[in-house]
């Protein structure tokens, strides 16, 4: 094996490492910020609150990334009030798509987590909440969000770790992240088992990392849990 | 429904059949991984314990993607290697179908194993104890009390990792399979309709989690037979 082409070409990777670290944490906020609205939708015993969002995680969470990815990149083009319209500078940009791919993506994943959370709340809590005369948004703001993101703590480091794995796709639509900038130098020097095994360190360290971050998170957050 | 995949239906479908074969095949390499890392891990032998400690920590931190390239890129040349150092003046050409099976094989082994794992440590001591009282052998005592009881722990979380190998599948198409995605990529090029082809894909993969998910809890409420009341 030879790593000095890793060596020759840190530049490259490190341009990888630049993009995966912003798709990631982007991808994240925008699908964070819509479960919480989605995941109270989706709680709501009104059908026609609860049934759309139903079936936007049914179908996000049934069909691979890579094939919403490609939904979006390649399908869309197909139509001309996408190609001839405004609409077009957005869609022909494989950074726009896969953003978005990957924050409707992870914004379904989250709502669930959110829903699990929320239906586990205590009975009492609410009832509590209620009889202080909350109103439904206070009751939000103040019981229900506080305690049921404690609790997706756990689940929700999960899906960062999935949320930074299944970015690995987005070199298929020409993006140079990690796996692009590897899948380059494998394609220039036909060496794959150093181009690759570079990515997979990369991927390691940022795993460990998030895994670590989660661990005090979860050690400042949940510390009551435990006795 | 044929007007609108142009005539390729019967080639999608034949894709979705390759998904579904892939997706066993692995499964079942996962699923014989997974046990033997789930009993290493609980072995008494450190050297073991931390061969299954490593195997699922660093399998766990690396994206599908990039083990299924490198194992089909780089064990392609480590093959050819191994064979030309031997003498023979061929090349060998491996088959996206073997090592995507072999690659999901090994990530979704890793996952298994926490899996049994989980439900290895769920079984009481009290019925390991009194089968060895009974004199019954390892593979009895694992045939006829643990099997059927880690069955019942295993079974939510195997499903889920079932649903989320199904859709790692769809990698496999990186690597030349002619897989469902493949099939709908190349009929969307040269229909110039990739819309539909990427619609009727997502729909063949919710077909198959959707049938997934009635399967499994059919199995659960076999499975948890007696034991309604105490796990409601």
């Amino acid at each position: 094996m030879n790593f000095s082409i890793i060596f020759d070409n840190w530049k490259l990777y490190l341009e990888g490492v630049i993009l995966t670290l912003q798709l990631v944490p982007l991808s994240l906020l925008f699908g964070f910020s819509l479960a919480l609205p989605l995941s109270v939708l989706r709680v709501s015993k009104n059908k026609v609150l609860n049934l759309p969002v139903y079936w936007f995680t049914y179908f996000f969470r049934g069909t691979p990334l890579l094939v919403q990815m490609f939904l979006f990149y390649y399908g869309l083009s197909q139509f001309s009030f996408i190609r001839d319209t405004f609409l077009w500078v957005f869609f022909k940009d494989p950074y726009k798509v896969a953003l978005l791919s990957f924050s409707l993506n992870t914004a379904a994943y989250t709502t669930e987590i959110f829903r699990g959370a929320i239906e586990r709340l205590p009975a009492g809590q609410i009832e509590a909440a209620k009889s202080c005369g909350m109103s439904r948004w206070i009751m939000l703001k103040r019981i229900i969000f506080p305690i049921a993101l404690r609790n997706s703590i756990p689940a929700y480091g999960n899906e960062v770790i999935f949320m930074l794995h299944g970015s690995s796709i987005a070199g298929l639509i020409t993006l140079v992240d990690i796996t692009g900038a590897a899948r380059i130098i494998y394609a220039r020097y036909f060496s794959p088992a150093e181009a690759f095994i570079t990515a997979a360190v990369l991927y390691l360290i940022l795993t460990f990392t998030i895994v670590w971050v989660f661990r005090l998170l979860e050690k400042r957050f949940l510390s009551y849990l435990k006795i | 429904m044929f007007d609108f995949l142009y005539g390729y239906g019967p080639s999608l479908l034949e894709g979705g059949l390759i998904t579904i074969i892939l997706s066993i095949v692995s499964l079942f390499i996962a699923s014989i991984l997974g046990l033997i890392t789930a009993f290493m891990r609980l072995s008494k032998i450190r050297t073991l314990q931390a061969i299954a400690l490593i195997y699922t920590t660093i399998i766990r931190g690396i994206p599908e993607l990039v083990m299924m390239l490198l194992i089909f890129f780089g064990g392609q040349i480590l093959i050819n290697k191994m064979v030309q150092s031997l003498g023979f003046d061929v090349y060998i050409d491996i088959n996206p179908f073997v090592s995507g099976s072999m690659t999901i094989g090994l990530i979704f082994g890793a996952y298994m194993g926490e899996t049994f794992r989980g439900a290895y440590l769920a079984v009481p001591v009290g019925q390991i104890e009194a089968a060895r009282s009974c004199g019954m052998n390892n593979w009895k005592l694992f045939k006829r009390i643990l099997f059927p009881q880690m069955t019942r722990h295993a079974l939510p979380s195997f499903g889920n990792n079932w649903l989320v190998l199904v859709k790692s599948t769809a990698l496999v198409s990186v690597i030349g399979l002619e897989d469902v995605v493949r099939k709908a990529d190349l009929a969307g090029g040269s229909t110039h309709k990739p819309f539909n082809f990427w619609i009727a894909c997502a729909l063949i993969y919710l077909l198959i989690t959707s049938v997934s998910n009635r399967i499994q809890r059919a199995l659960e409420e076999r499975y948890n037979i007696g034991f309604q009341e105490s796990e409601a």
